[in-house]
């Protein structure tokens, strides 16, 4: 097994008015599950639909009705633990979890919070500065999501779409591991990048499939370290818990906005109140969600509508055996197999299908060249584009054969530029363009010869200074290659010249 | 064991979303003492080691494949709804 090891990065510091600190993170993801139907219902999980229109008898707390599990979505829970290296839980159970609100038709949310599904793991989270944080995974629960609401469509009602309601999430809790807002962000892409790799979830953070509570206190240098030796949290701050964000920009700036709040409070004096903040990114900042002093109480007990969830071992095994390569695994085969570097191997590894599209190239050839290439040449091109890997217009194996044009040197770096684009705006076979085109080097010394001898004839100061000064063997290159287009090899025009010159 | 006082069940019916009348806060926490010391008793019972028994009949949890089989009936979701509004439930309004 290939392994990935990087050392820690440094905590962020952030000076207060008197003195350093530094933060303590801990995040909850909810990713929802990429089914078709609800976790306890058949009705349909799309997004965007008429409101109230993805709803069924179940999901609206009909009196009497009864949720029925979707097996699917507790597979793709099972998944995704294994995809964060976690223990499965073969009996897991499910809670209410009781509150009111107009989007909770049930007045509970079914969750798990005595025996989730999924226990321990972990996520290497890299850095992409040679360093990596390893985040322990606490457990990850299913739990269904909750309707939407809609404030500002009128000045005295609200307005309930419970399209939402009853969606299978996978709620992802990471231990207090995380000590950056960068770290936090990386942390989120990593875990959405490790689901998109598994299937289980889409990871669109824009429609509200993958958001965050963060977790954020701060304390003084060394109180980490102590909390860490003991996993005592009495060596930690006070925290508070960001809701509900769906961007990585967001979770950054509200983590570093909350930090520098509680400093303040801290250095003057103050305690922080552990509570629910919300983060407006208008403003830039969190502000407390005016909490109800019961808010909390939800009064957890044993869902008696649902047995306990009992899965077998052997349904787990054949889940393990049938998982992708996963990023990391493939980033570390790709350094050992292509020889390519960390960071090309991290752009490459970035989703699954840019991968295989590498490898597609690579498979055969020179698997640095094919890396530069498929990053710098066709990444490049899509990005300006804003065209997405599935559309290239150029395919693995058009990239593929341009590489072998250069390969056996039948045309240069140069050209090969002008054969990409080629490909690009008109499609068709590489080595069929270069023929038809006359885009081959001329590697015909003959010719070179030639060409070279109509120019030392034109230009004899030149060639007198040539004598003293060797660099200007360089100019004579020039002036050859000019003469053939571009098209003459350039490692024989400088033999010729070498020659010639001497 | 803990004592239920009036305030605790005061606390309990706001939180289920009972209205109890202010003169039978007291009656209702002695009903509630009265039903925790029952569980205290049964918690006089030594279970270790003893599997909680969730049914009488061993029984498996039923499944349901990952097929849409309900949806798209609106009308029939807010036909009960107080009021309703272009194809939302519409509340009083709850702000944050």
């Amino acid at each position: 097994m290939l392994d990935l090891t990087y050392p820690a990065p440094a905590p962020k510091v952030i000076q207060g008015a008197k003195e350093d600190w530094e933060l303590v993170i801990g995040l909850e993801v909810h990713a929802q599950v990429a089914s078709k139907a609800k976790l306890f219902s058949g009705a349909s999980t799309a997004f965007g639909a008429e409101p109230n229109s993805n709803v069924s008898f179940v999901d609206a707390a009909m009196p009497g009705m009864l949720p029925v599990i979707n097996e699917f979505c507790v597979e793709q829970a099972v998944r995704t633990g294994l995809g964060l290296k976690a223990e499965i839980n073969l009996a897991s159970a499910f809670d209410r979890k009781n509150y009111f609100y107009p989007d909770l038709p049930q007045g509970y949310q079914i969750s798990q919070l005595y025996h989730p599904i999924v226990g321990e793991g972990e996520v290497l989270v890299e850095m992409g500065d040679g360093t990596a944080r390893t985040v322990r995974i606490e457990r990850i629960h299913l739990e269904q999501d909750a309707g939407k609401s809609i404030h500002d469509m009128d000045p005295t009602l609200s307005f309930v779409d419970l399209n939402r309601t009853g969606v299978a999430l996978m709620e992802i809790v990471s231990r207090p591991d995380i000590r950056g807002p960068e770290e936090a962000a990386a942390y989120v892409a990593k875990l959405r990048q490790i689901m998109r790799y598994l299937g289980t979830c889409d990871g669109n953070m824009q429609n509200g499939n993958l958001r965050a509570d963060v977790n954020v206190s701060v304390c003084r240098p060394g109180d980490y370290e102590r909390y860490q030796e003991t996993q005592e949290f009495s060596h930690l701050g006070t925290r508070c818990e960001i809701k509900n964000m769906n961007s990585l920009r967001f979770i950054q700036a509200a983590i570093e906005h909350e930090a520098r709040r509680q400093i303040a409070i801290l250095e003057d004096g103050g305690a922080v109140v552990q509570e629910t903040r919300l983060y407006d990114p208008n403003r830039g900042e969190t502000r407390s969600m005016r909490s109800k002093e019961e808010a909390h109480d939800y009064r957890y007990f044993p869902d008696p509508d649902l047995l306990p969830l009992e899965i077998e071992q052997g349904w787990v095994d054949a889940i393990a055996s049938a998982l992708p390569e996963l990023p990391d695994e493939k980033k570390a085969r790709l350094m050992a197999e292509y020889g390519i570097k960390d960071y090309d191997a991290s752009v490459l590894t970035a989703d699954a299908e840019s991968a295989a599209f590498f490898e597609a190239v690579a498979k055969g050839r020179d698997g640095k060249q094919a890396a530069n290439w498929v990053i710098n040449d066709l990444f490049g091109r899509l990005k300006a584009d804003e065209t997405a890997l599935a559309d290239s217009p150029v395919s693995a194996a058009q990239l593929g054969g341009i590489l072998d044009l250069i390969g056996s040197d039948k045309i240069s770096g140069k050209i090969a530029k002008e054969l990409f684009e080629i490909v690009w705006t008109e499609g068709g076979d590489p080595a069929s363009i270069v023929d038809e085109r006359g885009m081959a080097q001329v590697t015909d010394t003959g010719a070179i010869d030639a060409a070279l001898d109509e120019i030392i004839a034109a230009n004899p100061a030149q060639v007198e200074k040539a004598g003293t000064n060797p660099k200007l063997a360089g100019w004579f290159v020039g002036q050859v290659m000019k003469a053939t287009g571009g098209k003459a090899n350039p490692k024989a025009v400088n033999e010729a010249v070498r020659r010639k010159l001497a | 064991m803990s004592e239920i006082d009036a305030e605790t069940a005061r606390r309990v019916a706001k939180l289920a979303r009972i209205a109890v009348p202010e003169e039978r806060l007291a009656p209702l926490a002695e009903e509630f003492g009265r039903i925790l010391g029952f569980v205290e008793q049964l918690n006089e019972v030594d279970v270790e080691g003893v599997e909680p028994m969730t049914g009488v009949t061993p029984m498996r949890l039923k499944r349901r494949e990952d097929v849409v089989t309900s949806g798209g009936m609106p009308d029939r979701i807010l036909k009960n709804a107080p009021e309703a509004r272009e194809g939302f439930f519409a509340v009083p309004k709850v702000v944050e």
